[in-house]
């Protein structure tokens, strides 16, 4: 089966969940047996993707460094000025109307047996596609605008090409029930043209990690001395609710002080959150890191004792995953699609941050809980599978094929 | 007594903190040692400062003290200043030395570290104000018998200690709201104090030289030494002394060489000296020469700092709050250390400025430029100076381990 893949990022220049996601699917359908040309909007290396035909829509550099990233809010993203010169795509719209032209392109030669597009970015060319070839058009939801714009409504644009791209799908694929939720009721599509496809994990794939305890010493010591260490490891953006986290945080320290928090990241409400932690009277138990990749960021799930995914509104949450993989305890809001495949964990919803605060201390007060939770989540999601994925992805495609010669 | 001037020069330098990370805490101590290109080296910004204002303003100074025997002048300069001038620029300290050697220049005491320990802890404040007596008796070979709080934050509390502690002098902003209906331009007796002296600021007069002078904007640019002149007699007329009080890098780094400055103050000295009925005094002369005529009372604390004239722009926030509550949470565990270089960077960490820059007052005003720092934001200034406070704490475990509150 050939199958075209509209990506807008893949590993190691990916801003999130996203490009890991569209990583593992495809090489699971490659090795499956399927043909994959996966389309992306910028040139560059990818080392380890060699089971399938990568092609640069554009002569960018990953788009992410240029805040148009596949996460970025919407409302920056389609207003984003950085000209590269000669170029002539200085906002998103333009690098999406070069995504288009490409995949017209491309097409003309390769008839594909099924489209598969992601998110809003690749929508419109999954559209052209599916209008020059007929093959059947999947939209693959990893996150909505809903999602992105956290609170907010988000931009009506956006808002306008995600409706009509899952108006135009033969199927949609929804990371969770969350996310099925809200194309269901906000977006207005039938129920049964949807179908949940949770994302994998798969602990193999995780590269070998040197844990260094020079990285984050201060907090080493810390523990050394009894501390636990609650972290959260994301961008500062509002969909994160990591405001109610910091209130729930300022809480927790009420009833139990040897608790320390680690905000691992950046974004638009850093100084929102620093002044916050100082206004709450905790700003010497909260420690910020900035921006971090590399060992500093691993190292920063190895040295936590307790994962925070606070989300107002998180479809999935892979990264949730990555943290049980390094001895997390995992406090989830009911709000992350993640919670959907775990048991062994904390939910909450996103605004109780009493409750939270509770789930805080109990798992820092009983090392019996902790070693409960981060012993059994790892038997949950050794279940997860990215060759389940990729078979659901087959079967799906199959089953509208079939349907269409059905109908002739 | 004749009428007369009494001018004083404040020098001060603070060590700013480095972009000291999460990731330097616990495994590297020293947090003023940043050598990039950056405004947080202090190396570059103290030869940067005494390129432009230290060593021609020394120049001015010295040859105005050869030539014109009435003038006099007070200084006060940091312990941080000494620290600095000593590892980057050693000749700066000695043009100040020179003048000191004249006779006829009066330096004033303050606390070593331009703290505000005043507000947190009488203890340690008496500590910093005595080590900078023996720092200022070992380089300069004088006493100190005046004294000006940091960012001349006073209050009747301040008067009445310095006022136990045998001091003549103490200065303070000669603020209206205090002032009422009297003139700054006369001595006055702290309220409930027995022999010290209060000077106030006259910043009118001092303002137009430390901000004004070289703004093209302002009617009364340029401003010639005639008509400043004038305007020093006009003053005169209520009172008997003009207290000119300003930062001493207003020659050269807040008001460039080109604006004049130098030129100006050459001028007006020379003028001023040349005048029968006029003289200079030193801060501690202006006490003794002059009967204090009436008591003064500041029961809240006065700056001379910002239209507030209060201690906002270092305490207003809760971040500033936060920080220098934790700050002096450590004293007794850091001074009962006796780990001196453990100690020397906790009090380089009371210096003002850093809570300074950690100000955001000017977000509610939007005037980005009233507050100058060397931090991108006042986020990054508390983020650094949280983490470097904690490795401190985590260098003080090696003495005390487990009695320490918090961490």
């Amino acid at each position: 089966m050939n199958i075209l893949m509209l990506g807008w990022e893949l590993p190691p220049h990916n801003s999130g969940g996203l490009g890991v996601a569209c990583f593992h699917m495809s090489k699971a359908l490659a090795l499956a047996g399927s043909s994959i040309d996966f389309v992306l909007p910028y040139s560059a290396h990818h080392p380890g993707a060699e089971f399938m035909r990568i092609h640069a829509a554009t002569h960018l550099e990953p788009l992410h460094r240029n805040g148009m990233g596949a996460y970025d809010s919407a409302g920056e993203i389609v207003d984003a000025l950085h000209r590269k010169p000669g170029e002539g795509l200085s906002t998103i719209r333009d690098v999406q109307a070069r995504y288009v032209d490409f995949v017209d392109d491309l097409v003309q030669t390769k008839q594909p047996d099924a489209i598969h597009a992601h998110d809003w970015l690749t929508i419109e060319a999954g559209i052209r596609a599916k209008e020059i070839t007929g093959a059947p058009l999947i939209v693959h939801v990893h996150a909505t605008e809903f999602d992105r714009a956290g609170e907010h409504y988000g931009n009506p644009l956006v808002h306008e090409i995600e409706e009509q791209g899952l108006l135009m799908a033969d199927r949609i694929i929804a990371v969770s029930n969350i996310t099925k939720g809200l194309i269901v009721h906000r977006y207005g599509i039938p129920a049964e043209k949807v179908e949940v496809v949770h994302n994998a994990f798969d602990a193999s794939l995780i590269e070998p990690h040197n844990y260094d305890t020079a990285t984050y010493r201060y907090l080493e010591f810390l523990k050394s001395e009894g501390y636990t260490v609650a972290a959260t490891i994301t961008r500062f953006t509002v969909q994160k609710g990591l405001t109610h986290m910091m209130k729930a945080a300022a809480r927790a320290c009420e009833r139990y002080d040897k608790l320390v928090f680690l905000f691992a990241g950046d974004g638009e409400q850093r100084d929102e959150l620093l002044r916050m932690s100082a206004d709450l009277g905790i700003s010497d138990k909260v420690f910020f890191t900035g921006f971090i990749r590399g060992q500093r960021w691993r190292d920063a799930y190895t040295v936590a004792d307790i994962f925070v995914m606070s989300s107002v509104s998180e479809p999935f949450g892979l990264t949730a995953l990555e943290a049980a993989h390094h001895d997390n305890a995992l406090i989830i809001s009911k709000q992350s699609g993640v919670g959907e495949v775990l048991s062994s964990i904390f939910r909450y919803d996103f605004w109780d941050t009493d409750r939270l605060a509770d789930q805080l201390i109990a798992v820092a007060t009983s090392p019996a809980l902790k070693s409960e939770l981060t012993n059994n989540v790892k038997r949950e999601y050794a279940r997860l599978s990215w060759d389940d994925v990729a078979a659901k992805c087959l079967e799906m495609y199959h089953a509208i094929v079939r349907d269409k010669a059905a109908a002739r | 007594m004749k009428k007369g001037i009494t001018l004083y020069l404040h020098v001060h330098q603070p060590w700013r903190i480095r972009d000291y990370s999460v990731f330097d805490t616990a495994s590297r101590h020293e947090y003023f040692d940043d050598e990039s290109e950056s405004e947080r080296n202090n190396r570059l910004v103290f030869e940067k400062v005494a390129e432009k204002s230290y060593r021609p303003m020394n120049r001015v100074l010295q040859q105005l003290l050869d030539t014109q025997p009435e003038f006099k002048f007070s200084l006060s300069i940091t312990g941080t200043f000494i620290e600095q001038a000593m590892a980057y620029a050693p000749d700066v300290l000695d043009d100040f030395k020179r003048l000191v050697a004249s006779g006829r220049v009066e330096i004033v005491g303050e606390t070593y570290n331009h703290s505000l320990a005043f507000f947190y802890s009488r203890l340690e404040f008496e500590r910093q104000v005595a080590l900078h007596r023996d720092l200022i008796r070992s380089t300069f070979g004088v006493e100190t018998t005046s004294f000006r709080n940091t960012e001349l934050a006073y209050n009747d509390e301040l008067a009445r200690w310095a006022d136990e502690s045998g001091y003549k002098t103490i200065l303070a902003e000669g603020w209206d709201p205090i002032l009422e209906w009297r003139s700054p331009n006369n001595v006055y007796r702290p309220a409930r104090t027995e022999s010290v002296r209060l000077l106030t600021k006259n910043y009118r007069l001092s303002d137009d030289i430390a901000f004004r002078f070289g703004n093209k904007a302002w009617q009364d640019w340029p401003l010639s030494t005639d008509k400043y002149m004038h305007w020093l007699d006009a003053s005169l007329e209520h009172g008997e002394i003009i207290n000119l009080f300003m930062d001493y890098e207003t020659f050269g780094e807040h008001q460039w060489e080109d604006t004049g400055i130098f030129d100006f103050f050459q001028q007006l000295v020379n003028d001023w000296s040349s005048r029968d009925d006029r003289a200079f005094y030193t801060v501690t002369e202006t006490a003794e020469s002059f009967e204090p005529v009436g008591e003064l009372s500041m029961p809240h604390t006065v700056t001379w700092a910002d239209n507030e004239r209060d201690l906002t722009a270092w305490l207003g926030n809760s971040m500033q709050q936060e920080a220098l509550r934790y700050l002096y949470g450590l004293e007794n565990d850091i001074v009962r250390s006796g780990d001196l270089k453990l100690i020397a960077d906790w009090r380089n960490l009371q210096t003002s400025d850093h809570v300074y820059y950690m100000c955001t007052k000017w977000f509610n005003d939007g005037d980005v430029h009233a507050y100058f720092s060397p931090y991108d934001s006042p986020y990054d200034a508390f983020l650094y100076f949280m983490n470097a406070l904690r490795d401190v704490r985590y260098r003080l475990m090696a003495y005390h381990s487990s009695s320490l509150g918090g961490f």
